[in-house]
């Protein structure tokens, strides 16, 4: 394997979900409304390749497929179309003991401390479950264990007794992390891991972050809404528009010189501590929905520089520069 | 000087839990102009929240506003029968809340909703109640808004769901809209468009709004002033440029520190050491000093808030503030 092969690869992904009626919908259905499945290209041919060490920040504005692209990215969900590699290997249809193997090896941290931490569990199990299922480490080991992972991020081992609910935002989001590094995963998906979290306290577990990264030399890739967080932290952003991939590259030539209309639009919007009342500017054009994107460029209906061909043919994702790529038709037209 | 359309003074909200007495807002004062935006910033649990459902008279039991008072436009709220208060919500008075279904009701039509919002308080016709939805809609920037009106609340995003929920809310054009961290999961130009529908019918109607939220970045592009709570109580206010170019409480300084973009890329982000404390049978002092690098013998006691002899809207909960207190205002 050269250094160039990446650590994960993701050719050509997709998931689509149909659906189903929720409880609301089916409420409404007997108050009268006509309610129908309807299917969600939620994850639409996307790649995606990390190599090893690599942060990788991924944006996009809500329901456009970032955590469904996760959850591809670490084996949670199963791919509708595409497939996934791991140092150049493929590892989707691995035999049961290889797949459960590479499921250790790539671990997510959800968007929400609440939901993902079983309130009947105390730390200790939450924590050391999944190492001694997996044969990581034998049960009479598990305390011992425990007390080293909560150590490592800047919990009190003595605390590993409690609930989940006894301990704070961030603490819980401590305990999350804890938990998944507990298997040993070399690859995180970090899903809005701080977006619940205070400023003061985000800073405490981005420091965080970027320590254990050094000290296991852990790839990343981060979900975040929040601009000031991705460029702080990622070495490379991805930027997601309605279940596609608008643009890549690296974080500073990409915040710099942005090249895509999406995101020059979302670095416009970007808020500075510094601003005093700035007036807000409404956006240009018509919010699609995800259930029904535009055809063409999903983009075409906000883009102050939509062409005719904008509406009916989707841009292929090239790259325009080296490292920098773009789903943009205005990089054929410059280039010719 | 014309008066404020809202005063909040020495308002305590507490909850009696069977663990102790939750002081979730105690001794909360500030006013609000009419058109003026203020930001009400604090980490979780401050109570930024419940201050916001004290002036809306939202409080359920165990919470109960056990002291102060709120008046606006010269009306008292704390004593208004319920029927009354149920008559200001959703005409003079709005709110937003983080959770967009506490708004909707799932089992009728955006339509239905919204216009039964308007003629709840408004004597128009129906029909100009449906074109009033229907701008509403627009102007938060949802998609084909006349298709929309039809639509029921679950065939919306997330997103889309806070911004109807934010269309009701701008429906009667209020005096006074209480937002509750309403974009913290929007992107930023969907947010970018809130904001500007916002700060329109503020500076248009004069709208005045309590805007909370812990992005600063939010707070230092829409809101005139600022305050700062901690473990209950306000411990600093101010315009914004006041609070965020020179803070005077250490908790202030320590917010900003550690935002991203005020750190060099990939540095380590200052962080506040510590965390917040319960609210739970609160040791009097300064709830703050077990953080505090400025902490001493003297914070023993609780602060009182020092206002600038100056400028009554500038003032400080601490007995060390970072800037020398006794200056003119800037
Ligand atoms: N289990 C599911 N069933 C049906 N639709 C789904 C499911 N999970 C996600 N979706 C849909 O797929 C799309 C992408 O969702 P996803 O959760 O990946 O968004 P996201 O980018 O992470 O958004 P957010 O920023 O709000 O977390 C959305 O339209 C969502 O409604
Ligand atoms: N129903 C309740 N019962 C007991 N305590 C409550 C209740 N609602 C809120 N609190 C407490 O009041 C404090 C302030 O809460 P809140 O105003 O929601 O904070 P925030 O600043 O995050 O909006 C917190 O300590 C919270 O735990
Ligand atoms: S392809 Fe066309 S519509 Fe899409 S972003 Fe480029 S110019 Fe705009
Ligand atoms: S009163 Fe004392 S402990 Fe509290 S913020 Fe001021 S200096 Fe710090
Ligand atoms: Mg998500
Ligand atoms: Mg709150």
């Amino acid at each position: 394997m050269d250094a160039a092969t990446p650590l994960i690869e993701l050719r050509a992904v997709s998931k689509r979900f149909v659906k189903a009626l929720d409880l609301a919908a089916r409420i409404a259905n007997l108050a009268g409304a006509d309610l129908r499945e309807e299917t969600v290209h939620a994850v639409d041919r996307v790649d995606l390749a990390i190599g090893e060490g690599e942060v990788v920040g991924l944006v996009g504005e809500s329901g456009c497929g970032k955590s469904t692209l996760g959850r591809l990215a670490v084996g949670l969900l199963p791919l509708s179309g595409g497939e996934r590699r791991w140092r150049g290997a493929p590892i989707d249809g691995l035999a049961p003991a290889a797949a459960r193997e590479q499921q250790l090896r790539t671990q997510m941290i959800f968007q929400d401390p609440y939901a993902s931490l079983n309130p009947r569990l105390r730390v200790v199990d939450i924590v050391g479950e999944a190492p001694v299922a997996h044969g990581v480490i034998a049960r009479r080991q598990q305390v011992e264990y425990v007390g080293l992972q909560l150590n490592r991020v800047g919990l009190d081992p003595t605390l590993m007794r409690r609930f989940p609910h006894q301990f704070s935002g961030g603490q819980r989001a401590r305990i999350g992390i804890a938990r998944a590094l507990a298997v040993r995963p070399e690859f995180l998906v970090c899903d809005e891991s701080v977006a619940a979290l205070d400023v003061s306290i985000q800073a405490q577990v981005l420091n965080l972050f970027m320590d254990l990264r050094r000290a296991l030399s852990l790839t990343y890739l981060f979900i975040s809404h929040d601009l000031g967080v991705v460029q702080h932290i990622s070495d490379r952003v991805v930027i997601m528009y309605l279940g596609r991939v608008v643009e890549s590259g690296p974080t500073a030539e990409l915040f710099a010189v942005p090249n895509h209309p999406y995101t020059q639009a979302l670095l416009a919007g970007i808020g500075r501590v510094e601003a005093r009342k700035r007036t807000f500017e409404p956006v240009k054009g018509e919010i699609p929905s995800p259930l029904a994107p535009p055809p063409g460029c999903h983009f075409h209906p906000r883009c102050p520089h939509a062409m005719a061909r904008c509406r009916n043919e989707a841009p292929p994702l090239v790259e325009f520069a080296p490292g920098r790529r773009s789903a943009c038709w205005l990089n054929e037209t410059r280039a010719a | 000087m014309t008066p404020p359309l809202l005063t909040v003074e020495g308002l305590r909200t507490h909850f009696f839990t069977r663990a102790g007495v939750v002081k979730a807002v105690d001794d909360v004062s500030f006013t609000l102009a009419r058109g003026e935006v203020m930001g009400l910033v604090g980490e979780s649990g401050s109570g930024k929240s419940i201050t916001g459902y004290s002036i809306m008279g939202l409080v359920d039991p165990p919470g109960r506003v056990v002291a102060g008072s709120i008046r606006l436009d010269g009306r008292e709220l704390t004593t208004l029968d319920p029927e009354s208060m149920r008559k200001l919500r959703g005409n003079r008075v709005a709110m937003i809340f983080q959770d967009p279904m506490m708004t909707l009701n799932p089992v009728l039509r955006i339509d239905r909703q919204m216009t039964e919002a308007i003629l709840a308080h408004d004597d128009v016709g129906e029909r100009v109640a449906l074109g009033r939805a229907r701008d509403a809609l627009e102007r938060v920037g949802i998609p084909s808004p006349d298709e929309r009106l039809k639509a029921w609340p679950h065939q919306f995003s997330g997103g889309m769901r806070q911004r109807v929920a934010i269309a009701i809310a701008l429906l009667n054009e209020p005096d006074l809209i209480i937002a509750d961290e309403p974009t913290t999961a929007l992107d930023v130009t969907i947010q970018g468009q809130i904001l500007h529908e916002v700060q329109k019918l503020a500076r248009e109607t004069g709208t005045a709004l309590v805007w909370i939220t812990h992005d600063l970045s939010v707070v230092a592009g829409l809101a005139d002033r600022v305050c700062v709570m901690y473990a209950g109580r306000i411990v600093e206010q101010g315009t914004t440029a006041q609070v965020l170019d020179t803070p005077a409480h250490p908790y202030t300084q320590g917010l900003l520190d550690s935002v991203p973009s005020r750190n060099a890329r990939g540095a380590r982000l200052k962080q506040i050491p510590g965390m917040t404390p319960s609210l739970i049978g609160l040791a009097p002092g300064c709830a703050f000093r077990e953080r505090c690098a400025r902490a001493d013998a003297d914070c023993a006691e609780t602060p009182a808030m020092s206002v600038d002899g100056n400028d009554p809207g500038r003032g400080v909960r601490c007995h060390h503030p970072i800037v020398p207190w006794t200056q003119p205002p800037r």
